[in-house]
């Protein structure tokens, strides 16, 4: 916790809430775009549907899955479908509006890796792989991202593009035969970057409060390019704060202190 | 024709050396039990299919039964990595492992193909994605009626499915309610089918459309009460999260992993022995 009275995670989770839209439908993955999904419902967006790829369609839980397929989930959910009909009836066919990704790393097109680090033959590290995101990158209306900046997140060359970003930048992504706009906003615990409408590198456009271009440069892989007038992120308020820290406290409780992410 | 008899003839009957092995869930109706019992039963050589590899994957593989594994997101939900499995790709202990790596709307149509009779899946997948470099059974097809690109994948047809469900009636139909997951279609796309259920019951209090396996679409059915351990059964147990974080430290470890193994799946009968062994009550007990 800063002087400020939030940590960075909250003003993350928080900034990246106010971006949802009542109403739309939204593809949740798991982990820090959960927390953010479900912070927009339980503020400002009653009416956002959040889809999980278990199957769940119009989850409304009480506290945050540890889980993609946990039960609050179904139980709260308007409908329940399998796995199948999930990927293809609502997202295939274009029923998303918005894409929620978490990522363990990204590049400066946005492009996603979550497969491996090092070669993919004889990797450093294995990660979990693709599960949904491949095609949730490409067929949701828009894609958002969201996780923590750092030069081990934001490289300048990825071992490996498990779901698409802007590819090579310029129009690679529409020529790529992908459906959504792919990533438009990407929110992290320094700030919010954004593609260039041209050529689709990331741009910082907006800094957390208290955070500047050289940390913003100085925890990113390739030579980032910062707005030349950033804004600064509208702090959390603290009613969007009392939500944000009722809702951890009752996932902590219901899973047996679950380490709150954001 | 389902027969209801053990686990053990269930398992012994169904789960041959060298097979294709599905035990599928989405993170809701895990098969552990059963899972338990092919270890007990030291089958070797299985190709391990599953869309979300968890702990019970993370347990075979670290005996070294498989030599692969075909999926598309392997993790501890809400914990993190599979020490076991990382193990076996990164370092190649106790075995190599093979890896077929797809995405989940691919895995899931797969599925579909497998159940549907047909020879391959097709779905607007992996656009810009490297995956398809590393996996030659990601091909592409073109529309015959408008041209456009798209993916071709392989159907599923594994040569035994193995699901978790919560009832059976004594006829063996299966009812499966909550997340159902890819369960139905990897039955109807295997040879064979062993589903193991909380209970057996007079008869279904479902509605008509609800999700059923016909009797004789499922080779066996078992009763194994928290058959489901620790992932979660709706309508009779929550996931249990302590053991599911638990199961880091316990993995992490190569020696500790073995005996934890050694102690309470070798050396434990069945799957009620299991659960005593770890301290949990009797399942399915009046609480």
């Amino acid at each position: 916790m800063s002087e400020s009275g939030y940590t960075l995670n909250e003003i993350m989770t928080v900034a990246a809430a106010r971006l949802l839209r009542n109403g739309q439908v939204c593809f949740v993955g798991i982990g820090l775009p959960s927390a953010v999904a479900n912070l927009a419902r339980l503020s400002h967006a009653p009416e956002l549907v959040l889809i999980y790829e278990s199957g769940t369609i119009g989850a409304k839980p009480d506290v945050l899955p540890l889980s993609i397929g946990d039960g609050e989930l179904a139980e709260t959910a308007d409908a329940v479908v399998a796995v199948p009909e999930i990927f293809r009836y609502w997202l295939q066919a274009g029923r998303v509006d918005i894409g929620f990704l978490g990522a363990a790393q990204i590049d400066r097109h946005a492009n996603i890796n979550t497969t491996v680090i090092g070669p993919y033959d004889r990797p450093k590290t294995r990660l979990p792989g693709a599960g949904g995101a491949p095609e949730i990158a490409a067929a949701a209306g828009e894609v958002f991202i969201i996780l923590r900046q750092s030069k081990r997140t934001f490289v300048d060359q990825l071992d490996f593009i498990t779901s698409a970003g802007h590819l090579t930048g310029g129009d690679s992504r529409a020529r790529s035969g992908a459906r959504g706009r792919g990533p438009q906003v990407i929110v992290t615990d320094l700030g919010i970057l954004r593609p260039d409408p041209e050529s689709k590198e990331l741009v910082m456009t907006s800094l957390h409060p208290g955070v500047t271009a050289d940390q913003a440069r100085a925890a990113t892989g390739w030579k980032l390019r910062v707005a030349d007038r950033p804004e600064v992120t509208e702090p959390p308020r603290p009613e969007e704060l009392e939500l944000l820290r009722a809702l951890h406290a009752r996932t902590a409780r219901a899973h047996g202190a679950a380490p709150a992410e954001g | 024709m389902a027969a209801i008899m053990s686990l053990r003839e269930a398992i012994a009957e169904n789960v041959r050396d060298g097979d294709v092995v599905a035990m599928e869930g989405f993170t809701h109706l895990i098969p552990f039990a059963a899972g338990h019992e092919v270890i007990r039963q030291g089958r070797r050589n299985l190709t391990l299919v599953r869309m979300t590899p968890d702990i019970i994957y993370d347990q075979m593989i670290g005996m070294g039964l498989a030599n692969r594994l075909v999926f598309s997101w392997g993790g501890n939900p809400g914990v993190g990595s599979l020490h076991r499995f990382r193990d076996a790709v990164e370092n190649g202990y106790p075995a190599p492992l093979a890896v077929e790596e797809h995405s989940h709307a691919d895995m899931a149509a797969r599925y579909q193909a497998g159940a549907s009779g047909l020879p391959f899946a097709v779905l607007r997948g992996y656009v810009g994605s490297d995956l398809p470099k590393w996996n030659d059974r990601i091909r592409t097809v073109s529309c015959p009626f408008t041209g456009e690109v798209l993916a071709a994948t392989p159907a599923i047809n594994p040569d035994v499915a193995v699901i978790h469900a919560q009832q059976a009636d004594k006829r063996g139909n299966v009812l499966i309610w909550g997340i159902v997951g890819i369960q139905k279609e990897a039955v109807l796309a295997a040879r064979r089918a062993v589903v193991t259920v909380e209970e057996v019951v007079e008869r279904f209090d479902a509605t008509p459309n609800a999700c059923i396996l016909p009797h004789w679409a499922v080779s066996a059915v078992a009763v194994v009460p928290g058959g489901a351990h620790p992932s979660y059964t709706h309508g009779y147990y929550d996931r249990d999260n302590a053991f599911c974080k638990a199961w880091d430290g316990i993995s992490r470890d190569r020696r500790k992993f073995a005996d934890w193994m050694e102690k309470h799946v070798l050396g434990t009968r069945d799957f009620a022995g299991f659960r005593r062994s770890i301290g949990l009550a009797e399942a399915g007990a009046a609480s």
